[in-house]
């Protein structure tokens, strides 16, 4: 079906609405987080003060497998996040201008494929890099855990609010995923059983839904507070500050 | 309100055209329908714009004001205030006089999506709970302003490789009705082309309706294009778990 | 007519392409008869997609004690026996087959807690009846019958206007259309036509009807000598939005006053006391109209002259989920938030219960080959219509259409044939207004047909006011014979408003004649100088005929029950209730 040639200039987005500064904020955050995570793989060798652990560093047990100490893992919740249906729109609207924002013209015309080919048919894979995010999680949980034990028993710091903060918004992110509510119940045709009473699967799907809905506030919320957990072990294993004790 | 409005409407056909001013007089609750009548009645008796309804249900209305795609009967001139209106055709679809546009490839697709396949007789004993969704998709007007919004469609012009938001919410609300025994899943993944879909929202923004259409309908069709194409381990538990 | 002419030869032609004609084509076509579909619009576009409230079918699914024998003793009653009976038994009964049809084909309805169609009540419903799908019902209807009609092989062209039925010695031969996209006409040959064109609502100002109720099949069918009944009943439907005034006559539905919504005058006081203390505001819609009108000419009426509706007390949460429709359009059209506050509504022109007399079986008209079914033809709904039964109407009545069509076809051998020399004729006029000299502009003439009705066939009628509308009429509809538009023949809506304009003059001329004749107060008949209802009206319903180009009237007997349907009305209540002994 060819283009009418006079509307192919299209209407002319309203005037004085800033359409273009979600996607340039998104590439601004996005790209801001990512150099520091490459400065971590590259420059830092360690996230562990005492009890304290960045989550970038998390688990330090490789089981004989040299890698970059943040590399390990770092490539897990990486993925999970690049192919998280949030923030596929935020890094296609931002980084790929597909589209920049909606009805605005985009500046290439050819050769869209979308998520047929690669490398964006991956995102297809979501959901395995859900269950692998799942192992890392367990992981973030117990570093959490260790962090309210100090060398002379339980106690609270400022770190160990901060990292159980930040698991919770984590475990948060990772129980919005679309994958995992189409995994715990989405995926089902009925919802009720023969008596007329809702399937277990149901009462999940439906959970899952209502919090799913603030999906992409957790992506963002969950990433600043990993980034704001590494900085302060960071500042405290380079004695920039001093770590506080509450009891 | 001001007294006088100025919209500027274009007015052409297949061959090309370019948008006219016209001034009129706005009275209270104007939507740019009404405002669109005027001029019909007053300035241009060959002014074409399609509607049925005035009132939101039908979906005849869509076109494109300052830049977004809307329903002309449920706009109001007072959102307006101190602007230009400028009306537009849809732009996804050739344009055939003014403010109408040849909408009829969506039919094609909609002839195409394979109808529902009751498992058994009527009346089906359903709740309320097993039909919510179905029911958000079914309240779709087909106004068609997702398809136009959508830049696979809109910008890439890949009509033959994707069938747009509205096809997918039809064949979700298929899928997910619990009395269907059809399998859209390959069309989904091949000719209907789910994947082309880069969840960028517009559709659901647009949507006079308030259908999630990405989030309730399209994310689950991937999801279920993933259960069978790329999950081969799930694929097996759910086999063994029927 | 040119050799070069598109044609196409069909065994069903179905006119219109809303609920009715969707139905009858679906019938025809899987009858296996060749079938076309000519619709105004685009599919699914049409006046059905409007109704809201619900379709009424007395499945019982929330009160057992309903059945078919109560659907027809308050279809008649509220119909003021002036209803055929034999239509309304054999809609009755088959309404609730129609409408698991239509679950099994992919409607979606909303449920009971047991899993069943949920149903509601309506005005003057004795029982909880209508299925329905929040306050969307309509488009549920035209959605599953456009998606069905997929799946059978019938050929849908969409935006496309006939103009005019042709016959061959009396029998109907096909139709001439021409596409409003680009003014080209095709002509349709076929050996039955279904009419389903809906009603003429557009005639009145303040209607809730949208812009394709202009009666054309009920016209093209009159001049092509059909006949027309009960033409004077046009119902008024108490609650359109009258506030602002681009929106006045949007129907709010009567679900707002099924969930419990309350009418109240300016004074606060719930006026339905007054004029019905037993069914209050689910009294039938002739009656709280008036009763509405009444108020208003009392000096009670609100700020914008209307009563206000009030559904805030089922709470926010209801309200949205019951009838988001209505809430989102007074947030988006008034500015008013209907869980927060009460609301203004009046009286609007709705639905037309007369129209093209047709045979309740069939759905034969008295044209051989030509039938009739939904809002253009007439015997189901008599003086006022319920609400929820227009539904089942183009249901029940579309199928049947469809499938007396199919009967006929095969009762009939040989095809008819189309005068080339009468289709010149009719390209002719209706190419003439591109070629007129200081023709008449055809929106002004169609405001002034709305001025006319309004004023002189409106909710109150006098004989003289209706006389005085009949002068105004026939000066209008000389002044018609020259209409011109500016343009060209690709989508003109002006183009196409001569021809809407032509076709609703021709209807109202019947309806103004009808009223003048019934000297009584009937249901939607409302005569001032004759307020009372008359049992010798109550046996004849008035007929309009064309002979040689002028409306004629005539009176026909009502068709009389028999003995056992005449029994169901007298139970002392309603045979649901007289049978089983409690109401609910």
């Amino acid at each position: 079906m060819a283009q009418p040639a006079e509307t192919v200039q299209g209407s002319k987005p309203k005037s004085g609405s800033a359409w273009w500064v979600e996607p340039y904020l998104t590439v601004l955050a996005l790209g801001l987080f990512g150099v520091y995570s490459l400065w971590l793989v590259f420059f830092q060798h360690t996230g562990q003060f005492h009890n304290y652990l960045s989550p970038f560093f998390s688990p330090t047990e490789s089981w004989g497998i040299k890698v970059l100490p943040a590399l390990w893992v770092l490539w897990v919740p990486l993925l999970f996040r690049a192919t998280c249906y949030y923030y596929r729109k935020e890094i296609y609207r931002g980084f790929f201008h597909d589209p920049m924002a909606c009805g605005i013209p985009e500046s290439r015309r050819k050769f869209y494929f979308g998520e047929t080919r690669f490398p964006f048919i991956w995102t297809n894979l979501h959901r395995w890099f859900w269950y692998l995010a799942l192992i890392v999680l367990i992981f973030l949980w117990i570093d959490a855990i260790k962090a309210f034990i100090f060398p002379n028993g339980f106690g609270v710091g400022l770190g160990s609010i901060i990292m159980l903060v930040n698991v919770l918004l984590l475990t948060a992110y990772s129980f919005t995923c679309h994958a995992f509510r189409h995994l715990i119940g989405g995926g089902s045709q009925k919802f009720s059983c023969a008596d007329g009473s809702p399937t277990t699967r149901y009462k999940l799907w439906n959970k899952v839904s209502y919090w799913n809905e603030r999906h992409g506030l957790f992506a963002w919320v969950s990433m600043f507070s990993v980034w704001f957990t590494d900085v302060y072990i960071r500042l405290l294993i380079y004695g920039v500050i001093h770590p506080v004790r509450f009891f | 309100m001001p007294e006088e409005i100025t919209l500027s409407v274009f007015r052409g056909d297949r061959s090309g055209g370019q948008e006219q001013e016209y001034k009129i007089p706005a009275t209270t609750g104007m939507v740019v329908l009404d405002a669109l009548h005027y001029i019909q009645a007053h300035d241009a008796p060959d002014l074409a714009v399609r509607w049925n309804c005035k009132a939101a249900h039908c979906g005849s209305c869509s076109a494109e004001i300052n830049g977004s795609g809307k329903l002309l009967c449920k706009t109001r001139v007072d959102d307006y205030v101190g602007e230009v209106i400028h009306v537009r055709p849809m732009h996804t679809f050739p344009v055939i006089k003014d403010l109408v546009t040849d909408v009829s490839w969506n039919y094609e697709k909609l002839r195409q999506i394979p109808a529902f396949q009751p498992a058994a007789k009527a009346p089906f004993t359903l709740q309320q709970r097993d039909v919510d969704r179905i029911q958000e998709f079914r309240d779709c007007i087909e106004c068609f302003l997702c398809q136009n919004v959508c830049h696979v469609l809109r910008e890439h012009n890949a009509k033959d490789a994707y069938w747009g938001p509205r096809m997918m919410i039809r064949i979700a609300e298929l899928e997910m009705h619990p009395f269907d025994t059809g399998d859209r899943i390959d069309l989904l993944k091949g000719a209907a082309g789910v994947g082309y879909c880069n969840i960028t929202k517009c559709c659901t923004v647009v949507c006079p309706q308030g259908i999630n259409i990405t989030d309730n309908g399209i994310i689950p069709l991937k999801e279920r294009v993933a259960d069978k194409y790329f999950d081969p381990l799930g694929g097996l538990v759910r086999k063994m778990h029927k | 007519m040119s050799d070069n002419m598109e044609s196409h030869a069909y065994d069903i032609l179905v006119i219109g392409s809303g609920g009715a004609g969707l139905r009858a084509a679906i019938a025809a076509a899987e009858a296996g008869a060749t079938v076309a579909v000519l619709g105004k619009s685009l599919l699914g576009k049409a006046h059905t997609v409007m109704a809201e409230g619900g379709v009424a079918a007395s499945l019982g699914n929330l009160d057992p004690a309903d059945g078919w024998e109560t659907h027809f003793y308050d279809t008649m009653r509220s119909g003021h026996f002036i209803n055929n009976y034999k239509t309304v038994e054999v809609f009755a009964k088959e309404a609730p087959e129609r409408v698991l049809e239509l679950e099994y084909w992919g409607a979606v309805f909303d449920r009971t807690p047991e899993g069943k169609i949920m149903q509601r009540p309506f005005g003057a419903h004795t029982f909880r009846r209508l299925c329905h799908v929040g306050d969307r019902t309509g488009k549920e209807l035209i959605r599953t019958l456009e998606q069905k009609i997929f799946t059978v092989n019938v050929d849908v062209f969409q935006e496309i206007t006939a103009t005019k039925l042709f016959t061959d010695n009396g029998r109907v031969a096909g139709a001439i259309a021409y596409y409003r996209e680009d003014g080209h006409f095709a002509l349709f040959s076929a050996k039955a036509v279904v009419i389903a064109t809906g009603g003429w609502g557009k005639s009145y100002k303040v209607t809730s009807n949208s812009w394709e109720s202009t009666g054309d099949g009920a016209a093209l069918a009159f001049e092509a000598g059909a006949e027309l009944i009960d033409m004077e009943m046009v119902q008024f439907h108490p609650t359109g939005m009258v506030w602002p005034p681009g929106v006045r006559g949007v129907l709010v539905t009567e679900g707002v006053r099924g969930e419990g919504g309350l009418l109240r005058n300016s004074e606060g006081e719930r006026f339905m006391e007054k004029y019905d203390p037993q069914r209050m505001e689910l009294s039938s819609r002739d009656v709280v109209s008036r009763s509405i009108y009444k108020e208003v000419q009392a000096g009670r009426g609100t700020p914008h002259g209307g009563a206000w509706l009030d559904i805030t007390h089922r709470g926010p949460a209801y309200i949205k989920r019951k009838l988001p429709g209505m809430y989102e359009q007074f947030m988006a059209l008034a500015d008013v938030d209907i869980t927060k506050t009460k609301f203004e509504v009046g009286p609007t022109i709705h639905y037309t219960m007369g129209g093209l007399k047709v045979d309740p079986l069939s759905c034969a008209t008295n044209v051989p080959g030509l039938f009739a079914a939904g809002e253009c033809a007439a015997g189901l709904h008599g003086a006022n219509r319920l609400g929820g039964n227009s539904l089942s109407d183009i249901l029940v009545f579309g199928k049947r259409a469809g499938d007396g069509a199919v009967e006929f076809v095969k009762g009939h051998e040989g095809t008819p044939k189309i005068d080339d020399s009468e289709v010149q004729a009719e390209i002719d006029r209706v190419l003439r207004p591109f070629s007129s000299e200081n023709g008449e502009n055809p929106y002004a003439l169609h405001e002034q047909l709305q001025e006319i009705m309004a004023t002189h066939a409106g909710i109150s009628r006098t004989g003289p006011d209706l006389e005085q509308g009949l002068q105004k009429l026939l000066e209008l509809k000389e002044r018609a014979r020259n209409m011109a538009v500016p343009g060209s023949r690709v989508f003109n809506p002006g183009w196409h408003t001569v021809q809407d304009v032509h076709n609703m003059i021709t209807l109202c001329e019947a309806i103004i004649r009808g009223a003048i004749e019934r000297k009584e107060s009937r249901g939607a008949q409302w005569r001032l100088d004759h307020p009372d209802e008359l049992e010798e009206y109550g046996k004849i319903n008035f007929v309009h005929k064309l002979e040689d180009g002028e409306v004629k009237t005539y009176t026909s007997p009502v068709p009389e029950m028999p003995a056992e349907l005449k029994e169901l009305f007298n139970l002392g209540a309603a045979p649901g209730i007289a049978k089983s002994g409690k109401k609910e």
